[in-house]
């Protein structure tokens, strides 16, 4: 069910600007610098032995999110079926959502698209 | 004054009147678990004990009152007052629905978890436990879907075979100890076994987890939002009060919190998402119950609190894109933060405490039991924790909003979520900002003596990192590709076992006596054929009648014989 809506004359939203997604994510890099940074001037309290190398918890996160990826990644060999695998889904009703056509350029990053 | 009642008294009897009176009263529902909560905490001090006598046994069905522990008493009022509170956010979510099936069972649910939280012994416990399993299985089956259907009696099987185990145990520790109270159990007997049994399928332990992942996506939008509040946390209660301090609960807990975020990375259904990281955070409270420390313990019934109220936002959010959208797949939505952007505030105010991110509550909570960890010695465990701390930042905290309201645009533009959803969702909102910013609002009540200080400079500075951190790799994974899209698909975990191995091993069984009987019929035939005919001439017939006559006669005699042992 497609409910065509008029797409000209559509406001612009905050993340179809790609000037917006550029500078929210390099603030973000400015806030990780600053956390490594702040990691170095501020005392913090070390309970474990691995507390003492510095960034740790910076360190930590990054390997550990990107270890959890490729693994799930990995994982989709094995476990992954057809979404129809336990049950025949066809009596599930989709509600009539309005909807507009988006052009989706092909190498823009995923949030920088924009509307046509 | 004081208060006399059993206090799940009032919600089964607004039940009753959800189920005569005309749908347009259901507005005044929403007192019921307000006000009864209210004069619970009005008058903690005056509950009275009330118990029944059935024949020679006695019902304790409010253990409350003077021969109560400090702990048990403060712990069983924290989690009432947390479920009052759960209830009243779920029906005003639920205000819009008309079906008056999901408001009464909700009810009925929610009054079977105040109940069972003041149970005073183990045959009343259990009575409350099976309605939870019961009441709630409405919530799956009120979808009305054929998927929503085999989903809700898987279950109900389940959960009630839970509830089975819990009597069998309560019989044979009444058997061994005279005694039905609850209390301290501990890890040996026979009892204790099918006691943490019943309660781990609850729990969601490992390997009994997957009711869990495949009821809770089907339920209604309001359904998962009581489901995901009620009987996991009954479950933790029951083993708080049971089993403090077993240490095989912290290695189940650490294992709980990390094999669920690797599911949920790569699922599409993200109301499945959702249930993954609920079990991933049901481990940090068993983590907790391990432990048994004082920290542990009070940051297990604080992370209960806080779970309760932001795994309800999210569940809520979710549940207003699926009213809206009709589906929650991650694959075909996005880009819906344009048209409802309160309901994608609110979202990312739940996976902020979720996360555990500073001032908001899960930060509060999660560090009591991860510094319990610390403080017991359990450093790698403490590492497991940290790795499932940042999972579940990168799965429930930047995955759902982010699939769900920002990523690709999918060109859907519902309406904005109704106002009574929103109004459900703001006042969950609001309690994760309250709480994480005041955590003294919660601190106070619980049960052991707390000094636990959550803001200080070294746990929000690592906080921060981690947090930040994770998020650098989803950003620099989604712009190296690496990031698993968002598929439509189905992934195997253990439910795989009893949908389609055991199905297919019995129908194999099945089809192996099938050909059984087919070649012993075959057999059979052929041993009659291969009988003499005999055809020479009519005396001849004779012989051959006499001869078939005395084989019959046989057969009757074996028939007689065997019908004796019958």
């Amino acid at each position: 069910m497609k409910i065509e809506a008029n797409n000209t004359g559509q406001k612009v939203h905050f993340f179809d600007n790609p000037k917006n997604v550029t500078w929210m994510i390099r603030i973000f890099y400015a806030i990780c610098i600053l956390l490594v940074v702040a990691d170095f001037v501020v005392h913090r309290h070390i309970y474990l032995s691995y507390d003492e190398i510095p960034a740790f918890y910076a360190i930590y996160g990054f390997v550990a999110c990107v270890v959890l990826v490729i693994i799930a990644t990995g994982m989709r060999k094995f476990v992954m079926r057809d979404e129809h695998f336990y049950d025949k889904r066809e009596d599930e009703v989709e509600q009539i959502v309005p909807r507009v056509d988006v052009k989706h350029t092909p190498d823009s990053n995923q949030d920088t698209e924009s509307h046509s | 004054m004081s208060y006399a009642i059993p206090a799940f008294l009032p919600f089964f009897l607004a039940a009753l009147f959800a189920a005569i009176a005309p749908v347009r009263f259901r507005y005044l529902l929403v007192l019921v678990p307000l006000v009864n909560g209210i004069l619970i905490y009005l008058n903690a001090d005056q509950l009275t004990p009330i118990s029944i006598q059935l024949h020679t046994f006695t019902l304790q069905i409010m253990d409350v009152g003077a021969q109560v522990t400090e702990q048990d008493a403060k712990l069983t009022l924290l989690f009432a007052y947390l479920f009052h509170l759960a209830c009243f956010i779920c029906l005003i979510y639920a205000l819009h629905v008309k079906d008056k099936v999901q408001i009464v069972a909700g009810l009925l649910y929610a009054g079977s978890a105040v109940g069972a939280v003041f149970a005073g012994d183990f045959i009343t416990l259990f009575i409350f436990w099976e309605l939870l399993a019961v009441t709630s299985a409405f919530l799956v089956f009120a979808r009305r879907t054929k998927a929503s259907k085999a989903a809700g009696i898987r279950y109900l099987i389940i959960q009630v075979l839970s509830g089975v185990l819990l009597l069998i145990g309560a019989i044979s520790y009444f058997q061994q100890t005279g005694s039905l109270e609850i209390g301290y159990i501990g890890l040996g007997s026979m009892a204790s076994w099918l006691f943490l049994i019943a309660f781990g399928i609850k729990a969601a332990f490992p390997f009994m987890h997957s009711w869990l992942t495949d009821a809770y996506p089907e339920a209604t939008p309001a359904g998962a939002v009581f489901l995901s509040a009620f009987t996991t946390k009954v479950a933790i209660y029951m083993l708080a009060r049971t089993f403090p301090g077993e240490d095989l609960l912290v290695y189940i807990g650490a294992a709980m919190t990390c094999f669920p975020i690797f599911y949920a990375v790569i699922e599409n259904d993200l109301r499945k998402v959702l249930a993954y990281s609920l079990i991933n955070q049901l481990g940090f409270m068993v983590c907790g119950i391990g432990i048994g420390t004082a920290l542990a313990l009070n940051g297990t019934v604080a992370h209960a609190f806080n779970d309760v109220i932001f795994k309800g936002l999210l569940f809520m959010t979710m549940g207003a894109v699926l009213h809206r959208v009709g589906h929650v797949n991650g694959s075909n939505l996005g880009g819906l933060y344009k048209t409802m952007p309160k309901t994608t505030i609110f979202c990312i105010i739940g996976a902020a405490s979720i996360s555990a991110f500073p001032l908001f509550s899960g930060f509060v909570s999660k560090s009591m039991v991860m510094a319990a960890m610390i403080e017991a010695g359990h450093e790698y465990l403490w590492l497991m924790l940290l790795f499932a701390s940042a999972g579940v930042f990168h799965h429930a905290g930047i995955k759902i909003p982010f699939f769900a309201f920002f990523a690709h645009d999918s060109g859907l533009r519902p309406k904005e979520a109704p106002t009574n959803m929103l109004v459900a969702m703001g006042i969950a909102a609001f309690m994760c900002i309250l709480v994480g910013t005041y955590p003294e609002f919660l601190y106070q009540m619980l049960p052991w003596e707390n000094s636990y200080v959550p803001y200080d400079l070294t746990h929000t500075l690592t906080q921060l990192q981690l947090l930040f951190f994770s998020a650098l790799a989803f950003v620099w994974l989604n712009k190296k590709g690496l990031y698993p899209p968002e598929l439509k698909s189905v992934n195997l975990d253990f439910e795989w076992i009893y949908r389609r191995a055991m199905p297919a091993a019995g129908l194999g069984l099945a089809r192996f006596a099938d050909n059984l009987k087919t070649h012993f019929v075959g057999f059979a035939v052929s041993a009659v054929n291969a009988l003499p005919a005999k055809k020479r001439g009519n005396d001849a017939n004779a012989a051959t009648l006499t001869l078939r006559m005395a084989l019959g006669f046989v057969v009757l005699a074996v028939l007689a014989f065997v019908t004796q042992f019958i």
